[in-house]
């Protein structure tokens, strides 16, 4: 599917609803077919060191200052904008319980992943469409490697794995922000900004957070592999797969963060029935 | 090359589209075992795709591809796969891997194929260095430190490092100066006659014709013909090619453009 639907002469309104969206329902067929593709080929051994290590030190190690910035930035973002609220209701000092929350659960995870899909998956797109504009893809084949199983695996583990914890750095990283700004330059007490970070932070807020980075992970890594694989035309069409890698993964992204809280939030309620109120 | 002997490579009335565009329509060809089969044509009419569809990399949009006598929509990916390294394809660009070094590329089919250990790797991979003449101390530049015509000789000692059986050969000498050109088809002979390689090489190269081809067919872009006029439009030894006095051949070993001229002028 293109990204956009351009409208044909004599069309009207309807066929090009019509048309935009049998093109998506394509384009998610896809992707999906292409994702169960490879489910068979993750349990046929582990990749080589030789190609799995490189791509977890270009996927994570290289990421670590961008997280970081990333992260180190949404925690005083947050700190600065909620400070004046929480101070007209006198609720300033549960700033710390508010900032690693929304840190922990929500942006955090979707945060980091829109950044690395724009690090990682534009990276991943442009690198195997180049390999395919250039037959390397083909010579892979012809050289008795299954281009999904040498390609597309390892940069599947090593989303999955690197970008959970990317996010953790990033968490990490705006909780100790969050805290330093708070209490250094908007001068909140420390004991009470911890106190009420224990008091409302669960390990369930963390896992649901990390949980959702792995699903993350996986989506840049799928789309940005079939991007790359379904590229053509040359140094153009490595240039479309590159921005398609990054914008169908951060809309995926957002549509799959909405299902997660919602399922998240359910199984939380059907194990506590009566979660303890507190305040 | 006996003509009696089954052959190793086979298209039965075979045809290919890309959506609707047709590139290839009812081709048959036989490929036997031991002789250098040039297909010759203008760009864009099915040459390379046939090569393709010959390796498996491409699947037929009708019709037949044999392997020795066997149907290759019959056998399961994996024969494929493994049947398929019995033959080496040396890419139009060379196809190398930009993120591994020379001995890296060279090494990647026995890597993954074989349980080689280190040492006979890096003696196999030296040997086909020194068989296309490279010296060893290229095996740690990356393929964007070499010239086309390195690039096209690491190309080809990788798809020698598996002792195929059969090499394809697309457009071998393209954008190489003509001394370069000549190195490459004499690697090309070499390998068809030290190992007893079957070699299929797609050239619009008249100098490679020459030097390399014991039989020579030459396709037609469909474009260009009728509808019931078959594609292929010439089957033959080099020598019935130069004197072949069919004119879209004898214009095209000549490099004449004939009535494009006259389309150019019209246009």
């Amino acid at each position: 599917m293109s990204s956009t639907t351009p409208v044909l002469p004599g069309e009207s309104i309807v066929h090009l609803i019509g048309r935009a969206t049998t093109s998506l329902v394509e384009l998610v067929g896809d992707i999906g077919l292409f994702a169960l593709c490879m489910i068979p080929k993750l349990f046929r051994g582990v990749p080589s060191k030789r190609v799995f290590i490189p791509l977890c030190f270009q996927i994570g190690v290289r990421s670590v200052s961008v997280i970081m910035i990333t992260g180190g930035f949404i925690g005083m973002v947050m700190a600065v904008q909620s400070y004046n609220q929480f101070r007209l209701l006198h609720m300033e000092n549960r700033l710390g319980a508010m900032i690693t929350l929304s840190l922990v659960t929500e942006l955090g995870p979707v945060l980091a992943a829109t950044m690395l899909s724009g690090r990682i998956g534009s990276a991943i797109a442009a690198e195997l469409g180049t390999m395919k504009v250039t037959e390397q893809i083909e010579a892979l084949r012809a050289l008795g490697a299954n281009p999904i199983q040498y390609l597309v695996v390892p940069r599947f583990l090593a989303c999955l794995l690197m970008i959970p914890l990317l996010t953790a750095v990033a968490d990490a990283t705006g909780i100790l922000t969050g805290w330093l700004f708070s209490t250094e330059i908007l001068g909140i007490n420390g004991f009470h900004y911890w106190h009420h970070v224990n008091k409302f932070i669960t390990a369930w807020d963390f896992l649901s957070g990390l949980t959702k980075s792995i699903f993350f992970g996986a989506i840049i890594a799928i789309i940005a592999c079939h991007r790359g694989f379904n590229s053509e035309g040359g140094a153009e069409g490595v240039g479309r797969a590159a921005t398609e890698a990054f914008v169908y993964s951060f809309v995926t992204i957002l549509v799959v963060d909405f299902f997660l809280g919602v399922f998240s939030n359910s199984l939380y309620y059907l194990i506590w029935p009566n979660p303890l109120v507190t305040g | 090359m006996n003509s009696n002997t089954t052959p190793i490579l086979e298209l039965q009335n075979v045809s290919r589209q890309f959506g609707s565009q047709h590139v290839l329509r009812d081709i048959t060809l036989a490929i036997h075992p031991g002789e250098t089969l040039v297909i010759i044509g203008e760009s864009g009419c099915g040459k390379s795709v046939t090569m393709k569809l010959l390796m498996a990399l491409l699947k037929p949009t009708s019709g037949n591809v044999l392997w020795s006598g066997s149907p290759v929509n019959t056998l399961k990916e994996r024969e494929i796969s493994q049947r398929r390294l019995k033959y080496g394809y040396l890419f139009q660009g060379a196809a190398l891997f930009d993120s591994l070094n020379v001995f890296e590329n060279i090494a990647f089919g026995l890597r993954q194929n074989t349980d080689l250990k280190d040492q006979p790797i890096h003696d196999i991979v030296i040997q086909r260095l020194q068989d296309v003449g490279l010296p060893a101390n290229v095996c740690n530049k990356k393929p964007a430190e070499l010239s086309g015509g390195m690039k096209k000789r690491v190309g080809l000692a990788r798809a020698m490092a598996l002792d195929p059986q059969v090499m394809f050969f697309d457009e071998p000498t393209t954008g190489l100066d003509p001394i370069m050109s000549d190195v490459i088809n004499e690697l090309i002979l070499r390998t068809a006659r030290q190992r007893n390689v079957t070699n299929v090489v797609v050239t619009h190269d008249m100098r490679t014709v020459k030097r390399v081809a014991d039989r020579v067919i030459m396709f037609y872009p469909l474009a260009r013909i009728g509808s019931d006029d078959p594609q292929i439009v010439f089957r033959g030894t080099k020598k019935e090619l130069f004197d072949c006095e069919n004119p879209s051949v004898s214009q095209f070993v000549r490099g004449e453009a004939g009535a494009r001229i006259e389309e150019l002028n019209a246009a």
